[in-house]
């Protein structure tokens, strides 16, 4: 169950503040390196509950703004999860 | 009638799957596919993740936004779930291009003002949203707004977003496209959206994206127990839906949010422990607090939650002091025995279709996080495309209806001529003033007015940005 104390950052992806922190003092100095090496925001909902939260620890830990930590943050194409069967047209393509 | 692992399930027409297992006691929807923890619904409105089950064999489907149904089979996830090989040869999803004029994307109040504002000047409009029912957040608004009469004084939010669905229902010009949701912004200026059957290839000669916002999540121990659901979402299921969300509740949060939906529970019949506010003052207005204060509901200012325990749903919330730098003050602990935890900490600007689209975003605290740079009549960095309503920064209704209205306007002014462009022109700049010189001169609104002011440039400034940040995509 992930421990009695678990904080859940990304409910997606199981990602807990123990991940978050120990990458980080395990010398990830990157928010978007942080972000591809936990998944943080790559789950089904694509961010909308996680980023801000790991961007404020990440900022407070490393001492930047949120403004620094979000500059290399990219929203990709698709901003929600589509079924593959949206993209496939055997016959008409 | 639906079947739940086995079990037949007696449903409401017009209720969410969501809403239905929820009325009927079910505390797990899910348990995670990691750590296998239990998951119960958080947002109701299809931002998060955590009301995901396996409908027809197809898992992750958000549970809150699939009308109840005859025939549908559904399960909880227990750990990651692959879907059933037919979803994967099914091959079966037409493809239809639509060609309007006007593509509104949230058919909350800001997209509803401006379908209705596009459409009295003849545009042809497509309105997107990805729930069954339009409206938005308007939906679960039962109290009475505030203002006069042409901005809905005196009526609830759920009626105005009926006498909106009503009006749109009868234009020849608006096509309304309910359970859809949009995927993404391309090349060439072409929407993609999807629902259960069909993929809309959409390439519209200019984009209103209304997208309104999420609730803000919390790190706190088991902040994922079933029970901990936001605020707004326990209106949807209580206010919309007409469920009672528990029996006792706490409320993390004493902004407006915090203060109504205490007093919405207190009307329900569901105890309220109190409500809990990092900061030392209560956020919200005191007409709201009044309210509450009148019931006795304690406020516990310069407190907050430290974690909350439970199985498989919430039993008991944990509050404690904090100091000046908001750390817990050791030994302050106040235990409540609670089956509710609402978080109402505030909302964040779902602008993710401006950002994939390329627009110049903003971090503006005010406005409760990152927003697209917008000139006065909210024309973002990519050519044709707007922002209304709480995506372009959390306000409320009132100001998401003259920002739909504006957007609507401006983007009349452009593509019409002659005397409805002259008309939709001087309406345009009798509404901005409206907005900027009157509406938000109240005090009240101080702060979403500053985080706006940030967040609006000249159309110089925004050409300027255009040129060094160029998007690739653009409409029109």
């Amino acid at each position: 169950m992930g421990g009695e104390k678990t904080v859940i950052i990304c409910r997606c992806n199981d990602v807990t503040l123990d991940d978050v922190l120990t990458a980080i003092h395990e010398g990830i100095d990157d928010f978007e390196l942080l972000r591809k090496y936990l998944k943080i925001g790559f789950g089904p909902c694509q961010g909308r509950s996680c980023i801000m939260i790991a961007a404020r620890i990440f900022a407070k830990e490393k001492g930047l703004s949120i403004e620094d930590v979000l500059r290399n943050y990219r929203i990709r194409p698709p901003i929600i999860p589509v079924s593959s069967k949206y993209f496939i047209h055997g016959d008409n393509s | 009638m639906f079947d739940f692992e086995g079990v037949p399930v007696e449903a409401y027409e017009g209720e969410s799957v969501a809403v239905a297992l929820y009325a009927l006691g079910v505390d797990v929807f899910s348990w995670s596919h990691k750590l296998k923890r239990p998951r119960g619904p958080f947002c109701m409105i299809g931002k998060c993740s955590n009301c995901f089950m396996s409908i027809n064999g197809l898992p992750n489907v958000k549970s809150c936004r699939i009308p109840v149904k005859d025939g549908l089979k559904v399960e909880r996830q227990r750990g990651w779930v692959a879907p059933e090989a037919i979803h994967l040869m099914d091959k079966h999803s037409e493809i239809v291009e639509l060609n309007p004029d006007l593509l509104i994307i949230g058919g909350g109040p800001a997209g509803l003002e401006a379908a209705l504002t596009a459409s009295n000047y003849g545009l042809n409009v497509v309105l997107v949203d990805e729930h069954f029912k339009l409206g938005g957040q308007l939906l679960k608004q039962t109290h009475k707004f505030f203002g006069n009469v042409e901005l809905f004084g005196g009526m609830r939010g759920f009626q105005i977003a009926e006498e909106y669905s009503r009006k749109i229902s009868e234009l020849r010009n608006v096509q309304v496209l309910t359970n859809t949701v949009v995927y993404g912004v391309f090349r060439g200026g072409v929407v993609g959206a999807i629902n259960e059957s069909k993929h809309y290839i959409i390439k519209p000669r200019a984009v209103i994206a209304a997208t309104g916002a999420q609730e803000r999540y919390l790190d706190f121990q088991n902040n994922d127990l079933p029970g901990v659901i936001g605020a707004g979402g326990a209106q949807t299921i209580m206010n919309e839906f007409g469920v009672k969300p528990g029996e006792k509740s706490i409320v993390i949060g004493s902004g407006n949010v915090g203060l109504i939906i205490s007093y919405q529970l207190l009307q329900s019949g569901v105890e309220v422990k109190g409500v809990v506010e990092i900061l030392s003052e209560i956020g919200g207005w005191f007409v709201h607090a009044a309210k509450i204060r009148r019931y006795g509901v304690p406020v516990f200012t310069r407190h907050a939650l430290k974690y909350v325990e439970g199985n498989p749903r919430v039993q008991k919330a944990v509050v404690a002091a904090v100091d000046d730098k908001l750390n817990f003050v050791p030994g302050s602990e106040k235990e409540f025995d609670v089956d509710l935890v609402l978080l109402a900490v505030g909302l964040e600007p779902d602008a993710r279709l401006h950002a994939q689209a390329g627009a110049v975003m903003k971090y503006i605290p005010e406005l409760g996080g990152l927003v697209p740079i917008r000139t006065r009549d909210l024309e973002t960095t990519v050519v044709n495309m707007y922002v209304a309503g709480d995506s372009s920064g959390i306000e409320e209704a009132t100001t998401a209806i003259l920002e739909g209205k504006i957007a609507a306007l401006s983007i009349v002014s452009k593509l019409c001529d002659g005397s409805r462009a002259e008309n939709a022109s001087s309406t345009l700049e009798k509404t901005l003033r409206f907005l900027w010189d009157e509406y938000r001169s109240s005090p009240l609104l101080t702060r979403a007015r500053r985080g706006k002011e940030q967040a609006t440039v000249p159309r110089e400034e925004l050409e300027d940005f255009r040129k060094k940040f160029p998007s690739p995509i653009s409409f029109g």
